[in-house]
């Protein structure tokens, strides 16, 4: 699968806080929450993002509070896919559950600069920049994290492992 | 080689003998946990996965803490909903507002998390629980909804750090100091994807709240998972609460830590967390003692009775009321911790100093409710994060300190020493 977008770039640390500010977490409607994604430290992000834009962060991207939400937001504003230093723990989990991918690699990330035209191929796990012209690889994902990934999610990975009729 | 505490735990709840650091598994979860922001998601998910019922009704646990009692009609829908859910899947554990309080001070107070259990939660302090000797890990809505209906989880077993504490803390420094201090070092993304089992003579010390403080806070390095000693304290906390069998587990001496980290308590002071990330963390004597327009004393972090106990202890020796231009809120952990409070005569003796006490809710710890702050406030706040926007306004500044350092800043309208009262 291949996607191709322009680069939103953050720092090192973006905390589900500011992703999407709990006072809004009194909705689930993706739509709802995409409109206020990043508000506290980029206001034009949700105002201008294009579907398919590609989002990327420094080191422990999603860091902070278990909420879907903050996947759900960026994935709800029409990102098609974050690349990151690195990723907390409990995000990194979530992306992959919500069916939003995410790739790891410190140099593609930290070479991306706003604006910058990114083409990710998910199959190879490769990220190319346009502008610099360079390749990237991200760091693979374990098998099993990539069933989930094909599955499109844990929950339709879920059915298909107990069996439940799509 | 021996074995670590995650290791261990986590091999008893999988089909194999052991399992070392770097493996994935899928493993048994004895506790499934939800909030009433992460509960409406996993039961959607829940109900497209489409088992119908849920795995095992005895260990469900949904307890309303964000937004309850309800602040609005949103989240009134999204408590409902839980309780509905709860109702319709005969959950044997119900939690309701006036008997429940956040999820990480319940749980553990009434015995329903255990050592050797192995607990997953829809909310990121889900590491509270390894004070009592659970690997307990935070997840997300749909995680949450795959063990609600399966009775199962994946993980990778996570390489563990090791933290010693020696010497004897010094006055006013608590359990609060010393993950703050530890955060400070090793950063917020330190102990990403790790375990961190907490030792030395400074733990042994240690009374239960402040080892529910510590491993509360694992997730603000990043932590998986965080694990206090099975001791004499450990288990005069457990036996008196615990409501089934369960099975202590000991990291072996020889396991591997992937690196070990010692802190002198002799020479550690009062820790303050600046704005905006719980890992600016600087000792009380550097800090510019700023105004402060807020002071919060509770959440998950710091609401229990011996938390409340600092503050009541300092108002009771000092004789001295909270600022008169300083909003303090003071909510208690639990319905349980309200009540040991009142039976105590320091929801009187909070009131008439000034403080507000409320029902026990996150409310202000997330910017949810009662006692949201305006741009450019700053607040003192026993809590355990201080990200940019977390209690308010995105301006709005927060210091992360102790109950003790809290009750001071109240009192003096600024940031300050007890030492100073
Ligand atoms: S008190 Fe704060 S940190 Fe704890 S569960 Fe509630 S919102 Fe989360």
């Amino acid at each position: 699968m291949k996607l191709e977008g322009k680069v939103w770039k953050y720092g090192d640390n973006i905390d589900t806080d500011v992703i999407i500010p709990a006072r809004y977490l009194v909705t689930t409607d993706p739509k709802v929450l995409a409109a206020h994604c990043m508000e506290d430290l980029d206001e034009s992000f949700a105002q201008n993002v294009q579907p398919g834009d590609i989002m990327v962060g420094g080191a422990n991207f999603g860091c902070g509070s278990s909420r879907e939400h903050a996947p759900i937001s960026i994935k709800g504003a029409g990102v098609s896919c974050i690349v990151a230093e690195s990723f907390a723990r409990i995000f990194f989990r979530n992306a992959i559950n919500i069916g939003l991918p995410i790739l790891e690699s410190a140099e593609a990330a930290r070479d991306a600069q706003p604006g910058d035209s990114l083409s990710v191929d998910l199959t190879a796990g490769t990220i190319t920049n346009a502008r610099t012209g360079k390749t990237y690889q991200a760091r693979p994902f374990p098998p099993f994290v990539l069933q989930i990934i094909e599955a499109g999610g844990l929950v339709p990975y879920t059915r298909h492992t107990l069996g439940i009729e799509i | 080689m021996g074995k670590t505490l995650a290791e261990k735990i986590i091999a008893a709840h999988s089909d194999q003998a052991e399992v070392s650091a770097g493996d994935l598994v899928t493993v048994d979860v004895t506790v499934v946990m939800a909030n009433d922001i992460t509960a409406p998601i996993a039961i959607e998910s829940f109900n497209a996965v489409g088992v119908g019922e849920v795995y095992n009704p005895d260990n469900i646990m949904l307890v309303p803490s964000h937004f309850a009692p309800n602040k609005d009609i949103k989240s009134a829908e999204q408590t409902r909903t839980l309780a509905t859910f709860a109702e319709a899947q005969a959950l044997t554990h119900r939690f309701q507002v006036g008997r429940a309080g956040i999820e990480h001070v319940v749980l553990p107070e009434r015995g329903l998390v255990l050592p050797g259990d192995l607990v997953i939660g829809g909310d990121s302090h889900t590491c509270t629980y390894g004070a009592v000797g659970a690997f307990a890990t935070g997840m997300g809505s749909t995680d949450v909804a795959v063990g609600m209906a399966t009775g199962k989880t994946w993980l990778r077993v996570p390489e563990t750090m090791k933290f010693v504490y020696n010497g004897k803390r010094q006055p006013w420094v608590y359990g609060k100091d010393m993950i703050l201090r530890t955060i400070g070092e090793i950063t917020v993304d330190g102990a990403l994807y790790r375990s961190m089992e907490f030792t030395g003579e400074g733990i042994a010390d240690l009374p239960m709240s402040d080892r529910l403080t510590m491993t509360n806070m694992v997730i603000e390095a990043g932590g998986k998972c965080g694990f206090m000693p099975f001791d004499e304290v450990a288990q005069a906390y457990v036996d008196a609460r615990a409501t089934r069998p369960y099975t202590p587990y000991f990291a072996d001496d020889d396991a591997e830590y992937c690196s070990v980290h010692e802190f002198d308590l002799s020479t550690m002071e009062p820790q303050v967390a600046c704005p905006y990330s719980p890992d600016n963390v600087h000792p009380i004597s550097q800090i510019k003692p700023e105004k402060v327009d807020q002071v919060f004393i509770g959440s998950c972090t710091n609401g229990r009775f011996e938390d409340l106990a600092i503050v009541a202890d300092i108002l009771q020796r000092t004789g001295r009321e909270f600022h008169p231009d300083v909003r303090v809120m003071i909510i208690p952990g639990s319905q349980a911790v309200y009540l040991d409070a009142l039976r105590q005569g320091w929801i009187e003796l909070f009131t008439l100093a000034g403080g507000a006490v409320s029902v026990s809710t996150c409310g202000p710890c997330l910017g949810g409710h009662m006692g949201v702050l305006a741009g450019d406030e700053v607040c003192v706040s026993t809590s355990n994060r201080n990200f940019r926007g977390r209690m308010g306004h995105r301006d709005a500044r927060v210091f992360l300190a102790n109950p003790a350092i809290a009750a001071a800043s109240a009192i003096m309208g600024r940031l300050a020493h007890p030492d100073e009262l």
